[in-house]
């Protein structure tokens, strides 16, 4: 049932989640924790609280040399060029056609950028990135040597600035800072995947084990919680965050997936800005929604199809209960007319016709996020 | 993982106790486990004839969706309706709050084809 092969790799962290009692599961080549104690709990503990995730699966590039920024600007649909020192930007990578190739933050470093791709991806884009880089830029994957420890939550900040060797909370979201937290040197950035405030550690790895440590140990007083993979979805996924693979891939494009606002048309040229054009010239056919079955025991899944009548129209993308919301709820595309909210669409759920209205994302608005969307 | 030996077991993560002519049934900490958080459960109305190895019902956790497999033929006679408002029963309390199921049993000689303990043990080792 669980799927391992015995070939995955394991976080800096892998014997403190065994430690914890955590369920471990492969994920993108990694042995991961699904959850600790409980993924509802561990969900309730972000909203409400704070928590601490182990995503060292994430993978890490560094870019470096002169036109660095320009390089890489050039494959993101995001602008890059004009970022300040340690200002992260997150952005979609395409193809020629549009398609996303993937979602990922790049920072402006002294050093050079600093580009944080999704676990699945890391092979992908490193050939990819390498492939479209002009000579005299470096490539360098440190995913291997880098560890990421997040802490997110409404009270993130009163846990974590005590620890701090200087001040995190004037820094806004999508910035960064290099400084010690418990004495470890980290880059430490207000961003996250949860819709809470939040920063995000990138440490190296032989520090990654002593820094988790004293987190738990400082956390104890005012509950941090260990927080799974499990939770980590349904808590992105109340805040309608894509999640590549199921919601955008190769054959999605930023357009159609919600995530217009990353796609900086008059920036000038970059890899697939031309199929871009053409598409928002002609129109865009499908959108990402929000989807809520009127029943509020209807959990759509990924993979159900969407119709209007016998017509199908779409599907859903990702799926699940929301625990914040106490209902099940689906993200999926539909054809671009049938995109206005309280549109009614069926759902296909195993066979049974669930009726459900289309909804803006996102679905949780709520959270103690600064700022009011991603970037 | 709890497999207490008094109890029969399917393939597909049923327990069920005999109770005289009667059965409870639910599912397994193993597949509890498996499955996570579980937040609705959809089962028969009484008085619905079930029969050996036919789905009787759904489990929604909040990752994923499961059948559920009769574990014997027989009618049901009792559904657990606590579960309506506490899912978590089951993950909490698979053997015993968390029963499913109470049902006639048919055919005794059913029981024969299920697993017992030990067999579902070496069933779920053999499923990792």
């Amino acid at each position: 049932m669980s799927g391992a092969t015995g070939n995955e790799k394991k976080t800096a962290l892998y014997d403190k989640h065994v430690a914890l009692g955590a369920r471990m599961v492969p994920f993108a080549g990694y042995m991961m924790p699904l959850s600790y104690s409980g993924q509802i709990s561990e969900h309730k503990a972000v909203r409400n609280k704070v928590g601490i995730f182990d995503l060292s699966h994430m993978g890490e590039f560094i870019i470096s040399g002169p036109g660095a920024i320009e390089a890489v600007d050039h494959l993101l649909t995001n602008r890059l060029v004009g970022a300040k020192p340690f200002q992260a930007v997150y952005s979609p990578m395409c193809l020629d056609n549009g398609g996303i190739v993937d979602d990922l933050i790049a920072y402006n470093l002294p050093d050079g950028v600093y580009l944080v791709v999704n676990a699945s991806n890391i092979d992908k884009d490193a050939r990819w990135i390498q492939e479209h880089l002009p000579a005299g830029v470096n490539f360098g994957n440190i995913s291997d040597h880098t560890s990421l420890i997040a802490i997110q939550g409404p009270a993130t900040l009163e846990f974590l600035a005590p620890l701090m060797d200087q001040p995190i909370a004037h820094l806004r979201t999508y910035t960064s800072v290099r400084a010690q937290v418990a004495g470890v040197d980290a880059l430490v950035s207000r961003t996250g995947y949860t819709g809470e405030d939040g920063y995000e550690l990138y440490v190296a790895n032989a520090h990654a084990p002593e820094l988790w440590d004293r987190l738990m140990e400082l956390g104890q007083n005012i509950g941090l919680t260990p927080i799974g993979l499990a939770a980590r979805d349904t808590l992105r996924f109340e805040m309608g965050y894509c999640l590549y693979g199921n919601d955008i891939d190769e054959t999605t494009t930023p357009l159609e997936s919600g995530l217009t606002w990353t796609v900086k048309l008059e920036k000038g040229d970059f890899v697939g800005r031309n199929a871009l054009i053409e598409q928002n010239h002609r129109g865009v056919p499908r959108r990402l929604v929000g989807l809520r079955p009127d029943g509020e025991r209807s959990i759509p899944r990924h993979g159900n199809p969407l119709r209007i009548g016998d017509r199908q129209v779409g599907h859903v993308t990702s799926g699940t209960f929301a625990p914040s919301l106490g209902m099940g709820l689906g993200m999926g595309y539909v054809e671009s007319d049938l995109s206005r909210p309280r549109t009614q669409v069926t759902i296909d759920v195993r066979g049974k016709d669930v009726l459900a209205a289309v909804t803006v994302l996102p679905f949780y608005a709520y959270g103690s996020r600064p700022g009011r969307r991603k970037a | 993982m709890h497999t207490p030996a008094e109890l029969k077991y399917t393939e597909e993560h049923e327990w069920v106790k005999l109770e005289g002519k009667e059965a409870l049934v639910g599912i397994t900490d193993y597949a509890q486990g498996e499955l996570g958080d579980i937040v609705f459960v959809e089962l028969p109305a009484e008085g619905k004839a079930v029969k050996q190895g036919e789905v009787f019902g759904t489990i929604e956790a909040v990752k994923t969706v499961s059948d559920l497999y009769a574990p014997v033929s027989g009618k049901v006679i009792a559904t657990n309706k606590s579960l309506t408002d506490h899912p978590e029963d089951i993950n909490k309390s698979p053997y015993k709050d968390g029963w499913m199921i109470r049902i006639t049993v048919d055919n005794p000689g059913e029981m024969e084809k299920l697993l017992n303990a030990d067999g579902y043990k070496t069933h779920v080792g053999a499923e990792h």
